[in-house]
């Protein structure tokens, strides 16, 4: 793993309006961290603490309000198509389009990005594969299950090689059993072909089992605790990571922040 | 007792169209053949309009009409609910308009356009999209509103181009509610048409209805009446096959009966 940041986030604030009018709300507050090229960063906290926002202004679907976000050496909401397959995206639930199969569902982003179409197909049955899911290819969403369904959705983030995977708590609505294989997959799958990795996640052991470093947020968006795990090699070292994560989270109450 | 559902539908429909015809034809031998002509003379009048040539004219050019109104209608429908659908300053302007368009009478349409127009066919075109464009405009609206916020975000995560969004997203949104749009247009087109060539044409089903009554013809009437039931029907068949074909994806619990 490299050790340059990869990606920086340096002083970046967000402000949204209130949905009353009546004046604006701080989501994230003068954030900065970086990530070096390799490294699977978890980002925790409670509800309302800013980590989908901060994940939207790194895949560069908002704007920081101040400051700025650094990817690779480029600005990802202004230079919004210079990242066209470089960042892949797995959502909380698998967003899989209804009137596509699973092989079509895999395909969207790399007819997306014009590859050519027996090249994309062959990456796509690939992948469907790697995950699982031969077999499948033409089932269309209905027919799978909520497990087999998120598969998909990695399948389609992986399928166009993306160089940073940012990940939305992507295996919360899944039954644990089906969600601890996914996530044993999912982080063998980014090691594997040295990705990049943000997972957000509000469960402090999934945190623990897939980050090479832990985030934990307050309200509005800034850092108050982190925690390198890849160096944190003992159960008891890991279990003092784990009561102070809980301590930091407990500090703070949770909110219903306003919807944007 | 039938078990299968479409046979049972089949043997239904055949039943009550059995038990019709039985009561027209009982009443035509009471009463004169002006009002209530024999079920055969119908069924006659109503073959030879499929194989008399100039007759069969009459019908497809009633049917181009009837297309040529509602592609108008609906390309122009596609085109103000994309406008209305990506501003909502225009749509403040325009939806008052097609909610007034929408409550004018097909008959005050046919009025306007013979003061209006001089060719035939364009005065029924202009009034096949007067009458079915709000109609259109509101449908394809609803279907583009109805996308989903999470599969833009989705299909946004991946940077297409306009063109690729709309061919990979909103196409496939919104074909359902265009399919709608059209069975509900093909039947209120098919009326209105009959209106404008009663009183605006020289050729087409209206205007044979309109000789029909000139002449206290009742079965020919109904012959050209039956005529533009069935094509309202075929169309709908065809657009309920298309509808399947391309709503396949659904599981069976969600599709039409």
């Amino acid at each position: 793993m490299s050790t340059d940041p990869f990606i920086r986030f340096r002083d970046v604030s967000k402000e949204f309006p209130r949905p009353d009018g009546s004046g604006t709300f701080l989501a994230v507050d003068r954030l900065s961290f970086e990530i070096a090229r390799g490294e699977i960063v978890a980002v925790l906290g409670k509800t309302g603490c800013g980590k989908s926002t901060m994940f939207n202004l790194l895949a560069g679907l908002i704007e920081p309000t101040s400051g700025m976000v650094d990817v690779t050496g480029h600005d990802p909401f202004r230079e919004f198509a210079y990242f066209r397959g470089k960042i892949g995206i797995v959502f909380q639930n698998d967003r899989l389009m209804p009137w596509r199969s699973a092989l079509d569902n895999v395909l969207l982003g790399l007819q997306i990005l014009d590859a050519d179409k027996m090249e994309a197909e062959a990456t796509a049955r690939g992948w469907l594969t790697r995950l699982g899911l031969a077999g499948h290819e033409s089932d269309y969403p209905h027919a799978l299950s909520g497990g087999m369904r998120q598969r998909v959705s990695i399948a389609r983030a992986f399928a166009v090689e993306p160089e940073i995977l940012l990940c939305d708590e992507p295996f919360s609505s899944l039954d644990e059993m089906t969600a601890r294989d996914l996530r044993s997959e999912f982080t063998r799958l980014v090691k594997q072909n040295g990705k990049t990795a943000v997972f957000i996640t509000h469960h402090i052991n999934e945190a623990l089992e897939i980050g090479d470093r832990v985030m934990v947020f307050h309200r509005p968006a800034r850092i108050a605790y982190e925690a390198r795990m890849d160096q944190t090699s003992g159960e008891a070292e890991r279990r003092n990571v784990q009561d102070r994560i809980l301590e930091v989270l407990s500090l703070e109450r949770s909110v219903d922040a306003p919807q944007v | 007792m039938i078990r299968n559902r479409r046979l049972r539908q089949a043997f239904q429909a055949a039943v009550s169209t059995a038990v019709l015809l039985a009561a027209w034809q009982f009443a035509s031998y009471f009463f004169p053949h002006y009002l209530f002509p024999p079920v055969q003379a119908i069924f006659w009048r109503t073959v030879q309009i499929f194989i008399d040539i100039p007759l069969l004219i009459e019908v497809l050019a009633t049917a181009a009409r009837i297309f040529g109104g509602l592609f108008g209608a609906f390309l122009l429908g596609c085109v103000l609910a994309v406008v209305i659908g990506r501003s909502p300053f225009i749509e403040s302007y325009f939806t008052p308009v097609l909610v007034f368009l929408q409550g004018i009478p097909a008959l005050s349409w046919v009025v306007i356009a013979i003061i209006w127009f001089h060719g035939i066919e364009f005065r029924i075109l202009f009034i096949m999209v007067m009458t079915t464009l709000p109609a259109f405009t509101f449908q394809i609206l609803d279907a583009y509103r109805s996308m989903s916020k999470d599969l833009f975000e989705m299909t946004m995560s991946f940077r297409p181009s306009a063109w690729t969004l709309f061919r990979v997203l909103i196409v496939p949104t919104i074909v359902p509610g265009i399919l709608t749009a059209w069975k509900v247009n093909l039947g209120n087109a098919s009326r209105v048409v009959v209106v404008a060539e009663l009183v605006g044409a020289t050729g087409g089903v209206g205007y044979q209805l309109l000789l029909q009554q000139q002449l206290f013809d009742l079965a020919g009437a109904l012959a050209w009446t039956l005529v533009l039931v069935l094509f309202v029907l075929v169309v709908q068949s065809a657009l309920v096959a298309i509808e399947a074909w391309a709503l396949r994806y659904r599981p069976v619990s969600e599709r039409a009966a």
